[in-house]
């Protein structure tokens, strides 16, 4: 997935020259995660560089640049480290467009490595996207295979408004589903490693159904997929797994259409319970699908508390857990 | 205990407070003159002195003297005059229709109009401003219609922002008048990043960012010094000190540094400190700062040494926090009276021309808001509908706002 996502730029920098790309060691060495490898290399300093270590700087220049007429495409090493931007995000890129009306526009992509799964504890494994969702104005993007990525990422590059392009980062060397005492399986070996080259896009604000099925629907995001489609097949329920892909907008008409078909709905998501975008997704399955209902919508999510170290798995919602709310939402 | 015995806690305070005999004895002021006029392209660590003084040209005679004088025509500086004077009476005027009910908010510059005004000067087509809320200036020299500051203030039928920023919130492309946010210092650092992509553009255009000095205590104050600092960008960043930050006096936000002009020195920047309150100063600072971005010499900070006579907004109470009679007492004058005394010096104005302008502008502004008052006020006549509020969020309407909109039934 890492390839796929530092493709998706290095075709948007082909095509447009406004595309820029910066961040925390981004430049020279290729980012952290190695996703912008090459990049400097190739379209040299003024479009791929290193900045100081100020998330709060890396937006705010970005602001400026997208208002001048460049595409911004910037990473902040970890969502974990987000924070010192938020207000640049929140207050600044969200709402410029809009308070201007359409004079000044910020198109530009926030790119965050997110969740956990990767012993990273409380500064390396967070999953922010509520606080984005939340935010009018933003877009906000989880990709969860590296077909999505690259062709979402170019959409989120080429679209006119700002999007926070959310990489979970358990997912860029394979498939993760949640089983972590089993041999990581690479890209390679799966169907959605496969990415073409050259230019595609996977639109914005459209789901994918990974997994059909008729008895209960699975609303879920990023590394989520996997898990969800593991504890499926585990607890042989006849489950139907939605990807959902971009969380605002949401595609609301995919979701209504599967819950109306299996009356079922467990929500999966990594971050923390309350206030999350799963009680978000529970509040429209019920205004929308209420008389298509036979069980109360089930929620599986990390715990309220800080993502911990040693605990990790214990905090993770992985398949087991998966499996038990799928079979309570069964027999409810 | 050590010998050093127990801490004590610091926190600062302004000499005097309401009640009190309003004292500036700490401000230093030189004589006007005084100050060099160092090459564009000095390096910035022999400047570092500059960042201390005060660069003054109009000296208490209303004599222009000293290195930094003699760079604008008559016409000009009768220009001058007539934008700030312009400024001043669209401020009277507006904020006694905040008075009368006809909008929520009101921010006037009553002591300040030297900075913006004269600093739009030294700029060229095509390079952008990031303002805060006190740089109206910016629009009134540049040419920017009276009537559609009105129409925003007013959020009428015409507001260009159809009713969605508080008013003084403008915003104008064409005029190089950044979007203002509100949020304070966000756009200082947005500033350097425009700079930046300009550069990276290799584009001619160059941005200037505007700060208060109390906003300067904020982290985007530092991102975008060390942002311009490293990479050079094309950007005059302007600190305007008018003392009071509300009713935070600007020791809270300066510390221990001596002026904020110096906070520029940590970050290898040329550092200046200007009287705000003298046209001529302003403008050849500007024009100096301008003239190095431009030269791809780099980013300037300065800082404009000025003082807010007026409140901090039409929510504000000065009287509460200083004493009533400290504007009186500002040792730089009043920036309107101190052009107009410098030109009737030239012998190109006098008393009774400035009379016969001051009612001219005057008539001008009030039959301006007569006109944008029939395109309705606040909370009469024709605004932006609801159904605006909706629109420009994003690009095209989500689904979603769509499903809300039709819910609100507009």
């Amino acid at each position: 997935m890492v390839e796929a996502i530092r493709d998706a730029m290095d075709v948007s920098m082909q095509r447009d020259e406004n595309v820029v790309v910066f961040g925390e060691d981004v430049g020279y060495f290729g980012g952290v995660f190695r996703c912008t490898q090459g990049l400097q290399q190739k379209f040299g300093t003024s479009r791929c560089f290193d900045t100081p270590i100020s998330e709060l700087g890396i937006v705010g220049v970005a602001v400026g640049m997208a208002a001048y007429g460049l595409r911004p495409c910037v990473e902040i090493q970890f969502a974990d480290y987000m924070y010192p931007g938020y207000d640049q995000i929140v207050s600044e890129v969200a709402r410029l467009r809009y308070r201007s009306n359409g004079e000044f526009t910020a198109p530009l992509v926030v790119r965050m490595p997110t969740g956990g799964g990767i012993f990273g504890g409380q500064t390396h494994s967070q999953s922010p996207e509520a606080l984005f969702v939340h935010v009018a104005g933003l877009k906000t993007v989880v990709p969860s295979n590296p077909y999505d990525a690259k062709g979402l990422l170019i959409a989120a590059i080429e679209d006119n408004d700002p999007v926070i392009f959310l990489e979970p980062k358990r997912l860029y060397n394979g498939p993760f589903d949640g089983h972590h005492d089993r041999p990581v399986t690479p890209w390679s070996r799966h169907a959605q490693g496969e990415v073409p080259d050259g230019h595609y896009t996977v639109p914005l604000g459209k789901a994918a159904i990974r997994r059909e099925g008729a008895a209960v629907t699975v609303l879920a995001y990023g590394t989520m997929v996997f898990v969800a489609e593991a504890a499926a097949a585990e607890t042989g329920i006849d489950a139907e797994v939605i990807d959902l892909r971009t969380l605002l907008p949401y595609d609301l008409e995919t979701i209504v259409a599967s819950v109306q078909k299996t009356g079922r709905c467990v929500i999966v998501h990594e971050a923390t319970l309350t206030g999350g975008y799963g009680a978000e997704l529970a509040a429209l399955v019920q205004e929308h699908c209420f008389y298509s209902l036979e069980a109360p919508i089930a929620r599986v999510t990390g715990w309220d508390t800080p993502y911990p170290h040693a605990q990790e798995w214990d905090y993770f919602p992985g398949p087991a857990r998966v499996g038990r709310a799928l079979k309570a939402v069964m027999e409810a | 205990m050590s010998d050093a015995g127990r801490l004590s806690f610091h926190v600062p305070a302004p000499a005097v407070r309401p009640g009190g005999t309003p004292d500036f004895s700490d401000v230093k002021i030189p004589p006007a003159g005084e100050v060099r006029r160092p090459e564009v392209d000095v390096a910035a660590e022999e400047i570092r002195d500059l960042a201390y003084s005060i660069i003054r040209v109009l000296n208490r005679a209303g004599e222009a003297i000293g290195p930094w004088a003699g760079r604008l025509s008559k016409d000009e500086l009768l220009e001058g005059l007539r934008h700030m004077m312009t400024l001043r009476a669209f401020d009277a005027r507006m904020l006694m229709a905040q008075r009368q009910g006809k909008t929520s908010f009101y921010m006037q510059h009553m002591g300040e109009e030297a900075v913006s005004c004269a600093f739009r000067k030294a700029l060229a087509p095509g390079d952008m401003n990031f303002p805060t809320y006190r740089q109206a200036g910016l629009l009134i020299a540049g040419g920017y219609p009276m009537a559609k500051m009105m129409a925003q203030i007013y959020s009428n039928e015409l507001d260009p922002l159809k009713g969605r920023q508080l008013p003084i919130m403008y915003s104008s492309r064409e005029h190089g008048f950044f979007s203002i946010s509100g949020n304070l210092a966000t756009q200082f650092v947005q500033a350097v990043g425009w700079a930046m992509a300009s550069a990276m553009k290799r584009d001619t255009k160059i941005a200037a960012g505007w700060i208060g000095d109390g906003s300067t205590a904020e982290s985007d104050f530092h991102a975008a010094l060390v942002f311009a600092s490293t990479y050079k960008a094309p950007v005059v960043l302007n600190i305007v000190n008018n003392q009071w930050a509300i009713s935070t006096f600007q020791g809270i936000a300066r510390g221990g540094s001596g002026t904020f002009a110096a906070r520029g020195l940590g970050f290898g920047m040329p550092a200046l400190r200007v009287d705000g309150n003298d046209y001529l100063a302003v403008h050849a600072v500007a024009k100096w700062a301008v003239e190095r971005a431009r030269r791809n010499l780099g980013p300037t900070l300065i800082e404009y040494v000025t003082y807010r006579v007026g409140a901090h907004s039409t929510s504000d109470d000065p009287t509460a926090y200083r004493p009533k009679t400290e504007s009186d007492a500002w040792p730089l004058g009043d920036p309107v009276l101190r052009l107009k005394q410098h030109l009737i010096r030239l012998g190109v104005w006098s008393e009774e021309r400035h009379k016969q302008a001051e009612a001219e502008i005057l008539a001008t502004v009030i039959e301006t808001q007569r006109e944008a008052e029939a395109h309705g006020t606040l909370h009469s006549g024709p605004h932006p509908s609801a159904r605006d509020m909706f629109e420009g969020v994003y690009e095209a309407m989500p689904p979603h706002l769509r499903r809300q909109r039709q819910q609100a039934g507009v």
